[in-house]
């Protein structure tokens, strides 16, 4: 990344004696999108909050732009922000509303109108500029909040789980809208999730959120395809988790179930002995032999569900169990319980797990 | 079904009886100044005595200097409570309760103690001092229902939110009181408003110890030497606090209503 636009830099947060942030890092490049995915708990939240000045930091700091702003008022900070309970002024109008930090900054009125009417273009609610929020769904008010925010062009949006208030389609089309409205305008967005849907679908990065750290930061595709822990790993998609012993650390080999695997690569710092997590996401195993995989494990099916288009079975690889779904073929009858079956995948596919 | 309905007119019946009976009577006897003949003449005695629009005025205006000084004590202090410190909230409420508790003579007594003319804070040396003593004494007397009513509309909207987005829009706090939080809570603040103002046009303790030319110890004195004009005082202090309760119900309809929570 040449220059960061946000860069959060050895974060902690206690409340009291209790830590909830520990040592947290990352930098967001300018127009970049990044989703804060965790558990409830973890964090993500505090970590907003301290980006938008409403707590301060017990250690580090928050650079934007290259200011140091970790002791700044949130009122000084030009930072656009959306809470998860619309919190629109109920004594104001929609265009009231959205014209608010304008008129704050001492804006002429004539300016404010014509910023609130594009706002409401970009929202795409135009008619409603005279209602009062009681007066709308929650859809609707969750869309003047964004507006509101971005009305006084912020360098900065966060974004505190805005979507988890309204029902599924809703949140499905408004979350491509918010996407969409970013990328228009270029904005540094943060965006705050524990919907991992949400996250991957939508998000340039991703920060995955475990005890008051990130866990790992990246992609979606390499959130997804190469988890860099176990929590990530578990948190993100289905997986699969197999116990391995070490039996060649320079060579990457593992024996699974007195069954060798050659890994991609070294395992540095393990030795021949060590115990380790092997992660496979279901997706990337079949039952018995495909081309282009060049790793098979034996094991006995135990546990087969019938869906449909798709079957789930489970197998049993000593005390492990890997679940994976063939699709149904109205030829061949779906495997039986207590079978022997050989599983297989791409070594490049298993993942080992920190 | 049917009994229970019935009963339930004779109990209401009943209660409307107990309280308008004296009230027509009151208003009857009020009427009988004239002999033989119904009139207005203990009225038109009474609205026409200038001690009557002296004391009046009197305390019409010391009634908007207490609801000032409370709005300004109460509102940011019930905000602060529930923005910051809501752990200290039954503390509070426990204080504000205090006035209802504690006689109202016994108050007096102690700001007649404490700010004589020798005291540090001589405010019983000049009429200004004495007349800023009283409002300061009624706005304690209104601090129960001030605060009550100003933190119930508190409790209506989502303070901390409403605040936080607020401050992230760049408002400091002198906007955010009075654009944001005074307006929601305003109805609030009225109701909190007349009830005050009821309180200080009829109360007599404070006003006659501190000896202010006020409505309450006028009315007292009426009562005491005349037959029909506190008839009639009565019927129209009544009607002024009934004026004040009605404005109370018809503002009410137009608070903001409030859409912060997603349900
Ligand atoms: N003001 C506070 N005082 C004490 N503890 C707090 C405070 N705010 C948050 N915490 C604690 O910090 C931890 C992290 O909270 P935070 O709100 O950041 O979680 P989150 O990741 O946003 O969770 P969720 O998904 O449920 O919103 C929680 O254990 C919470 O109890
Ligand atoms: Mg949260």
């Amino acid at each position: 990344m040449a220059e960061p636009f946000l860069s959060i830099q050895h974060v902690r947060k206690s409340f009291g004696a209790t830590t909830v942030v520990e040592d947290f890092n990352l930098d967001v490049a300018p127009g970049e999108f990044v989703s804060f995915l965790g558990p409830s708990g973890c964090g993500k939240t505090t970590v907003l909050r301290m980006v938008a000045g409403f707590e301060e930091p017990s250690a580090g700091k928050i650079v934007v732009a290259g200011k140091d702003i970790t002791r700044l008022k949130p009122n000084q900070r030009n930072v656009g922000m959306v809470f998860q309970a619309y919190a629109l002024f109920p004594n104001l109008t929609v265009a009231q509303n959205i014209g608010f930090g304008l008129k704050v900054a001492g804006m002429a009125k004539a300016a404010i109108d014509s910023r609130v009417a594009e706002m409401l273009d970009i929202i795409k609610l135009p008619q409603m500029a005279d209602r009062y929020p009681y007066q709308l769904s929650g859809g609707q008010q969750q869309r003047i909040a964004l507006a509101r925010a971005i009305a006084p062009k912020p360098k900065l949006l966060l974004l505190d789980e805005p979507l988890s208030a309204l029902d599924a389609k809703v949140r499905v089309s408004l979350r491509e809208e918010i996407r969409s409205i970013q990328k228009k305008l270029g904005i540094t967005t943060i965006f705050v999730t524990h919907d991992q849907e949400e996250a991957l679908s939508i998000s340039d990065r991703i920060a995955v959120m475990y005890g008051g750290k990130a866990e790992q930061v990246g992609t979606p595709f390499e959130i997804y395809n190469r988890p860099a822990t176990k929590f990530v790993a578990n948190f993100v998609g289905t997986l699969n988790v197999l116990e391995g012993t070490v039996t060649d650390a320079a060579a990457g080999k593992v024996r699974v179930n007195a069954q060798e695997v050659a890994l991609q690569g070294k395992l540095n710092g393990s030795k021949s002995g060590d115990t380790l997590s092997l992660a496979l996401r279901p997706e990337a195993i079949s039952l018995g032999w495909q081309p282009g995989h060049d790793t098979s494990l034996s094991g006995e099916i135990a546990e087969v569900h019938f869906l449909g288009s798709v079957i789930r079975v489970r197998v049993g690889i000593g005390g492990n169990t890997v679940s994976l779904d063939t699709f149904n073929n109205s030829t061949a009858p779906p495997p039986v319980v207590g079978e022997k079956a050989d599983i297989s995948f791409s070594s490049g596919d298993m993942l080992v797990l920190h | 079904m049917k009994s229970g309905r019935f009963w339930a007119w004779v109990v209401f019946a009943l209660g409307a009886a107990y309280f308008f009976i004296p009230l027509i009577a009151t208003v009857e006897f009020s009427m009988r100044m004239r002999r033989g003949a119904y009139s207005f003449d203990a009225y038109q005695i009474v609205l026409g005595d200038e001690r009557f629009q002296a004391t009046f005025m009197y305390s019409v205006v010391a009634a908007i200097f207490t609801i000032i000084l409370g709005v300004l004590i109460v509102v940011p202090a019930a905000y602060w409570i529930r923005l910051r410190l809501p752990q200290i909230r039954p503390v509070v409420e426990f204080i504000t309760l205090l006035p209802l508790v504690i006689p109202a003579i016994v108050i007096v007594f102690g700001y007649i103690r404490m700010y004589g003319s020798n005291s540090p804070l001589p405010f019983l040396a000049s009429d200004t001092g004495t007349n800023a003593l009283l409002v300061i004494g009624y706005a304690t007397l209104a601090l129960p229902y001030m605060y009550r009513a100003v933190d119930t509309g508190l409790r209506t909207i989502d303070v901390r939110t409403l605040t936080e987005a607020a401050q992230i829009l760049g408002a400091g706090w002198g906007t955010i009181i009075t654009r944001v939080i005074l307006p929601n809570v305003l109805i609030a603040v009225l109701s909190g408003a007349f009830l005050t103002f009821a309180i200080v046009i009829g109360e007599f303790t404070m006003a006659s110890l501190l000896n202010r030319p006020a409505f309450g110890p006028y009315l007292q004195n009426i009562g005491a030497n005349r037959a029909y004009e506190p008839a009639a005082l009565a019927i129209i202090a009544f009607a002024i606090t009934w004026g004040c309760m009605s404005l109370i119900q018809i503002l009410s309809r137009f608070a903001p209503k409030s859409a912060n929570r997603p349900n």
